[in-house]
């Protein structure tokens, strides 16, 4: 009755997942996208009348080919590691976090008032309050959008947005009318006490006998780095991060598996908010030692282009964060070096980064994916199979 | 039945069709052939691959390979237009009508025929006329579609598809929204158009609808043909064989319930939906210990909103709900989703993909959902994978989950092995309560059978099941008592072995009341 020849044909190829291997989607591709972001970069520099390959060189050895580079590229990385994992909680809560800036901003506020409060203490106690402090302010501006969503179905990328603007008036009149050094002219504070200051990396390593040059690289590039294992844990192996991501999956399922949506979305905006919030204590603590205006400079934002190229995950995003201070750090150099390649021109090269990772994620990946799977094809039989599905 | 002439070329021709989704190869050398002037079923489990095939020649997927030909001509049918100008009219599962506007406008729309609507409105209407009438598609014209039932919307697409010259039907799993009733007046219509010359396909997993309607059948297993038989010289157990690859049983055996004390008793329970509107109005029912009762009707009637109810998913509006005694619904912290867990209550819902399950998580993740917070899972601070791990592996070997990964996405599993995962949850825990909605719904006939007997083993053991199902047959094989539900109401009560579909039908219906 059957009359189909085919009848006998084994199972194999059919239906079976991962026959793409793993390292395709989290190596392979990213490095195409940032091939293809480079390869147009380079027309546009070659438009401009430079030679791509001497600015591209140039990029990378005032990023990464000294040490004192290097320790500013880190000193970016850090901030945008800090505003990569907010977007990133934030996202796998299903939330669009677009307030980093003005989360970022706040938690300054929040580490420059323990900087100014705590004159003569020991810096670890200082830092302590910072990391403490900017992550309670982070988290309440963080977390007053999310309670507006979760609770009055207000869209939390308007009220993020419009967050980062109340922030930045709050600063502008807190720095001009009640923080401002008396006698000065320029919205700052006055300068912290150098006691409490986050020690810079060169500092720490010499307390080991390690010497390298100095940079503004501090220590709270370590504490960046042990966010990202907290990231993980928190996330992946907690029934709290669990809760957050069943509820920015599928609502549906978490309301059917009891988990409040609402409480959820508070709470991973409060984390968001906090995480966002360090990037004031490497600026304010490690770096400027004073609260300042616009000492974020846009980091927020970064972190969104950080979080989608890094996978919303913390090796991801540590990767991306690297790549990001390697063009914050040696565009900033190739500007000074090349006056027709201005800040604005490197900002292009970012946004063309930006753009093939993220916008443009799936450009190569059906091509590349079909090609892999005809390998597999050609080889014929071979693997060891999956079992068929029933 | 006609026996198609062997000189003319057949209707609709696939040769060697190949299509891959990533690297899901969906169809492997697809070729079958429908004859002219005949009735031809594609049957074939979930993922088969007879939807992709339908797809690609109705223009919608682009074939990775192969040849479509059309009464005996090779045609290129890159999109939907070119398959209406090859003469191919297709009817979705889910149709695409405007509700607002009337069936006139609905059938005019995209193919007016002018500047201004009168002329075509005048030739359309006069053209409909003559359609129904030598096909039996009445409907009435002028009303808005929005206000037709589902058996009447789906005739305005077989009409749609025929105003614009189809000569060969396809239809996507057409009855799956129908009562029995709307069912036969649809096979009425179907062999009317065979009457007249036309070809139709029809897309099912229903073996009783091929063996009723069908002149010759195509079976798909796992993206290939596996059989082009005549419907005559086949059977119902051979159609099923042929799906599943193996023998199957198709209807569950099962010994006379013994019900034992009450579980559950709920009274005049409202509900409301998402949108405000009260869609179960003041329903009553019992279901004691050791014994399943049945909610027959067609989707949308209420069914879903009672389940979502009673599993403490959507707050009542009103009525009493108890459970082994204990009223629920004037207590709100224990009348939820966490709280009815608690207190033994476990809940198969009706979607499993968008509610039952997070198809992005790993099963094992799956396996816990609802249960997250359970000391058998969780360290002090962080979640112990080991015992996931485990819990889930034990689960996919109790229930024959196949792959047995418990590391792999939900998603990548078949819809059979998904629902496994979620009754296995639900059932693993010794639920007092079982609530089940569609419980074998997408799923294949092999996994359909398995669930059936899991269900019944649960109902031996004493424990008190309420299952709501659109398909009567589930009903019907699994219940002790079935109650129908009409408008929010439960319109009447059967004995399985009193139910026969006609009067189910009725009462589905809305028509009669049990007597």
């Amino acid at each position: 009755m059957a009359q189909d020849a085919a009848q006998g044909v084994t199972g194999r190829g059919f239906g079976r997942p991962g026959e793409v291997p793993g390292w395709v989607g989290y190596a392979l591709l990213p490095l195409l996208n940032l091939l293809a972001a480079l390869v147009l970069s380079g027309l546009v520099i070659l438009v401009i009348g430079e030679n791509p390959l001497d600015v591209l060189a140039l990029l990378v050895t005032e990023a990464v080919g000294y040490p004192e580079a290097i320790g500013y590229t880190l000193y970016y990385t850090t901030s945008y590691i800090f505003t990569g994992l907010a977007v990133a909680i934030a996202f796998h809560c299903g939330l669009f976090n677009i307030g980093g800036e003005g989360q970022a901003y706040l938690g300054g506020l929040g580490a420059g008032l323990v900087g100014l409060a705590l004159t003569g203490w020991p810096w670890p106690v200082a830092a302590l309050g910072a990391v403490v402090l900017s992550a309670l302010f982070g988290a309440v501006w963080g977390a007053v959008p999310g309670w507006l969503q979760a609770k009055r179905g207000s869209h939390i990328v308007i009220t993020t947005i419009m967050f980062n603007f109340i922030a930045a008036a709050i600063m502008t009149y807190l720095l001009v009318d009640v923080l401002i050094r008396p006698g000065s002219q320029s919205p700052e504070t006055r300068e912290f006490d150098p006691g409490v200051w986050l020690p810079t990396m060169d500092r720490a390593l010499g307390w080991f006998g390690v010497a390298i040059p100095a940079s503004p690289l501090n220590l709270s590039f370590l504490w960046a780095l042990a966010c990202c294992a907290l990231f993980y844990l928190f996330l992946w192996r907690t029934r709290w991060g669990y809760e957050i991501r069943t509820v920015g999956r599928n609502e549906r399922a978490a309301v059917y598996a009891g988990i409040s949506p609402a409480r959820n979305i508070i709470l991973a905006m409060a984390i968001s908010g906090a995480l966002a919030g360090f990037v004031g204590v490497n600026e304010i603590m490690g770096v400027q030692h004073r609260i300042l205006l616009n000492f974020t400079g846009g980091v927020g934002f970064v972190g969104i282009a950080v979080a989608l190229m890094g996978r919303n995950h913390p090796v991801g995003i540590i990767l991306a964060a690297l790549l990001f201070g390697v063009l914050a750090q040696g565009g900033g150099q190739v500007s000074f070096e090349y006056p027709t390649v201005n800040r604005e021109l490197v900002m292009v090269i970012q946004g063309l980064v930006i753009l093939f990772a993220g916008a443009l994620e799936n450009l190569f990946k059906p091509r590349v994916e079909a090609l892999f799977r005809r390998r597999r094809e050609w080889r014929g039989g071979g693997h060891d199979g999956g079992t068929a599905h029933g | 039945m006609k026996v198609p002439m062997p000189q003319h070329p057949p209707a609709l021709e696939t040769r060697g069709v190949n299509k891959w989704f990533g690297a899901n190869h969906a169809n492997r050398d697809v070729s079958l052939a429908v004859p002219k002037g005949t009735i031809h079923g594609v049957i074939g489990e979930n993922g088969a691959g007879k939807s992709t095939i339908m797809s690609i020649v109705y223009g919608y997927l682009p074939a990775d390979g192969g040849t479509i030909l059309v009464d005996g001509r090779p045609v290129a049918v890159r999109s939907p237009r070119d398959a209406l100008a090859a003469g191919i009219g297709m009817v979705h599962q889910h149709f695409m009508l405007v509700d607002s506007f009337s069936v006139l406008e609905n059938v005019l729309l995209g193919a007016e025929g002018g500047v201004t609507l009168a002329a075509g409105m005048a030739r359309a209407r006069a053209e409909l006329t003559r359609l129904a009438r030598d096909y039996g598609l009445e409907v009435d014209l002028d009303r808005p579609v929005g206000e037709l039932p589902v058996g009447a919307q789906q005739r305005v697409e077989i009409l749609k598809a025929l105003y614009r010259g189809a000569d060969l039907l396809i239809l996507d799993e057409p009855t799956g929204v129908l009562t029995p009733q709307e069912t036969d007046h649809l096979f009425r219509i179907l062999r009317a158009l065979r009457g007249q010359g036309k070809t139709v396909v029809i897309i099912t997993h229903k073996l009783r609808e091929i063996m009723e309607l069908t002149d010759n059948v195509t079976v798909m297993r796992r993206g290939q043909v596996v059989a082009n038989v005549a419907t005559a010289d086949t059977s119902r157990e051979a159609l099923a064989e042929l799906m599943v690859g193996r023998k199957v049983l198709l209807r569950v055996e099962k010994a006379p319930a013994m019900p034992g004390p009450a579980v559950l008793e709920v009274s005049g329970l409202r509900v409301r939906d998402g949108a405000g509107v009260e869609r179960v109005k003041g329903v009553g029912l019992t279901v004691r210990a050791g014994e399943i009762v049945g909610i027959a009707g067609v989707s949308g009637n209420g069914q879903s909103e009672l389940l979502e109810a009673l599993a403490g998913m959507r707050p009542p509006a009103g009525g009493s709900v108890r459970l082994r005694g204990q009223e629920l619904a004037d207590r709100p912290d224990r009348f939820t989703a966490r709280g009815l867990r608690a207190l033994g209550v476990g809940h198969v819902p009706e979607d499993r993909q968008r509610v039952g399950l997070v198809t992005s998580f790993e099963a094992q993740e799956c396996a816990i959902l609802g249960h997250q917070g359970d000391p058998a899972f969780n360290g002090r601070l962080l979640m112990d994978r080991r015992a996931l791990f485990d819990r889930c592996a034990a689960e996919m070997d109790a229930y024959d989950v196949r792959p047995r990964d418990p590391r792999l996405p939900a998603a990548n599993f078949s819809g059979g092995n998904q629902q496994k995962i979620v009754l296995a949850r639900e059932m693993e825990r010794n639920p007092d309560l079982l609530l089940v909605g569609q419980p074998t719904r997408g799923v294949d006939i092999g996994a359909i059978e398995f669930i059936h007997r899991r269900l019944v083993a649960l109902r031996d053991q004493g424990k008190a099941i309420l299952l709501v199902s659109v398909e009567l047959d589930e009903i019907r094989a699994l219940s002790d008592r079935i109650l129908v539900m009409f408008d929010g109401r439960l319109v009447g009560e059967v004995a399985p072995d009193e139910a026969d579909e006609r009067r189910l039908g009725l009462m589905m219906a809305g028509v009669a009341e049990a007597a």
